[in-house]
């Protein structure tokens, strides 16, 4: 079988097109290249959807930690203390066996004028259960991040807004927010590098992969355990990884380009790739 | 001294559950002997920790001083180390090292054991050495291949936190002032001198941030013991909360979620913990630094 055909065959198998049998015997280089490649499908997709929402609910969240009334930054703390100081991969454990003790045929939610049924079942799959986890669990780091970076917005800045006369909510979206966001980028972009490496628990946690389709570490432990030979996938996924992460530098220096250009050039803070595992 | 007695009773009343209710059910079944395998795989993590730790810092340390070296092939080793971690998901590693470590020692042990084996070692899908170099040999006790391998575990973690370790230690040793090593040449002490006596003793203040955050990563690493199939907290979790059916002595519905909880306090306490034991440690290694916090604490002691 050429190439162009396994290519053909597997690039989307870990979505569910193409072939469906996973090969079994005598594995190419091509055909664990391709596989491991679309197996990154769900890693990119986890990551991406993860950090998206997980932006909005960390500034959130680390506005509510900076708030002076209690009953406000209790919850937060305790939302990120939670998160940071367990394991994901208990995290993982724990929603999968929460979700699945959901009752299976939805649950009945009583509006006043009609009744309703949540369909329950979609939150033991991986992609919307896992994705909810890594969801919260990069809220937290991130609002982390942000809480720290909001602590050391200049309070010149501050006090020049306040003699402008801005207030509240304008304030914080032109003044705050900005220079928040500008000097937790560096930081940020190391979260968002581990998240993508956190994705790779994901099939190895609770979360069952349906039909063989896995992410890119799934595949090449498939392969690593046919072949008995780990010296071929695992470097394929480690090949995969560094071109993602090259990746996520050079969107992410865009941005802190963008965020830092009313700043003269030796002020500018570089985006330096710190390294800081598992969570 | 009814105490032991009483507590010798309850254990003679465990001998039929499905006659108990309420609290002296649950007392029973939290008591049971699989429960204690659970218990003591609690201390399996401790272990795991209290091994990993040191020789983490130990590779670490051989790893920044590598990277140091004046003899380019080692500081390219050294950098290459720390490097090498970096930008992969740590689980590759750890699905990764063990497997070869596995292969390469007993590769070794082929060579050396049977030098005369005609066939190749990798035929197809097979790793095949000769019988006498199996690790562990086939013929050695059940505890023999769990420790074992436990001791593949404990390297995968240790080889890969020796690398964030090495980059921690690489940068405090430059982080020391300038002027101390400076201080040190003009009193006449060799290289190896200097860095031993001074080098070495100040880093440590400079290090314990990156140190004690490396910590917190490789607690919250332990339940991957549970990918290495090693029958750590997390195997018994899953085998414990499963639910029972009345074939068992002790019935009860899917209690996984429950035990999961109670890994999930078990990592907060342990988080917590060590969050306010390094707290204390950084206040003493603070004293008598040439640092702000050192400086501060100088003032205050007026």
């Amino acid at each position: 079988m050429s190439c162009a055909q396994t290519v053909q065959d597997y690039a989307l198998r870990s979505i569910g097109m193409g072939e469906r049998l996973l090969p079994r015997s005598d594995f190419t280089l091509c055909e664990q290249f391709t596989l491991i490649g679309s197996g990154l499908i769900w890693n990119i997709y986890f990551g991406v959807f993860a950090l998206l929402f997980g932006f909005f609910l960390a500034t959130a969240v680390a506005v509510a930690r900076a708030n002076r009334l209690w009953i406000i930054r209790k919850p937060a703390e305790w939302f990120i203390f939670v998160f940071r100081g367990s394991p994901l991969f208990i995290q993982f454990f724990l929603a999968y066996e929460a979700f699945v003790l959901l009752p299976k045929s939805g649950i009945e939610l009583n509006l006043i004028f009609t009744e309703i049924t949540a369909d329950t079942r979609w939150l033991t799959r991986a992609w919307a259960g896992a994705l909810i986890v890594l969801f919260l669990n990069t809220s937290a780091y991130t609002a982390e991040i942000f809480y720290g970076a909001l602590r050391s917005v200049p309070k010149g800045d501050i006090e020049a807004a306040d003699a402008y006369g801005m207030t509240g909510w304008h304030k914080f979206r032109r003044v705050i927010w900005p220079t928040m966001l500008r000097l937790a980028w560096p930081a940020y972009t190391n979260e968002a590098i581990f998240l993508f490496h956190a994705t790779t628990l994901v099939y190895f946690s609770g979360f069952p992969a349906w039909q063989q389709k896995g992410d890119a570490l799934y595949y090449a432990s498939y392969f690593a355990d046919k072949t008995f030979n780990p010296f071929i996938p695992y470097p394929i996924v480690a090949f995969y990884f560094i071109l993602l992460t090259l990746v996520v530098i050079t969107i992410s220096s865009f941005v802190n380009r963008r965020l830092n250009r009313h700043l003269p050039r030796e002020a500018r803070r570089p985006i330096r790739f710190r390294p800081q595992v598992i969570r | 001294m009814g105490g032991p007695a009483v507590f010798m009773d309850m254990f003679n009343s465990c001998s039929d559950p499905s006659a108990l209710e309420g609290i002296s059910w649950l007392a029973c079944y939290l008591t049971s002997g699989k429960h204690l395998g659970f218990y003591t795989s609690f201390g399996t993590v401790m272990i795991l920790l209290a091994i990993t730790a040191p020789t983490a810092l130990l590779f670490g340390f051989s790893g920044a001083m590598a990277a140091r070296a004046r003899f380019l092939p080692l500081r390219l080793l050294g950098k290459g180390y720390t490097a090498m971690v970096r930008g992969i998901p740590d689980i590759a590693f750890f699905l990764f090292v063990p497997i070869a470590l596995d292969q390469g020692l007993e590769w070794m042990r082929h060579k050396v054991k049977c030098p005369d084996w005609q066939e190749p070692i990798r035929q197809g899908s097979d790793f095949v050495v000769c019988a006498q170099a199996k690790l562990p040999l086939s013929t050695s006790p059940q505890w023999v291949h769990e420790t074992y391998g436990f001791f593949l575990a404990v390297l995968a973690f240790s080889v890969v936190f020796g690398a964030f370790a090495a980059n921690v230690l690489f940068g405090a040793m430059r982080a020391v002032p300038h002027a101390q090593m400076e201080t040190a040449q003009a009193y006449g002490m060799t290289e190896r001198q200097s860095f031993w006596r001074i080098l070495v003793p100040q880093m440590w203040v400079y290090a314990l941030p990156g140190l004690s955050n490396l910590w917190m990563i490789l607690i919250k690493a332990t339940p991957l013991l549970f990918l290495l199939g090693v029958e750590d907290i997390v195997y018994w979790a899953r085998e414990l909360g499963g639910s029972k059916t009345s074939i068992y002595a002790y019935p009860h519905p899917d209690w996984r979620l429950y035990y999961f909880l109670g890994l999930l306090v078990f990592y907060l306490s342990l988080t917590k913990l060590s969050e306010i034991v390094l707290g204390r440690v950084t206040v003493k290694l603070s004293r008598g630094q040439a640092t702000l916090a050192g400086e501060a604490q100088r003032k205050a002691a007026g």
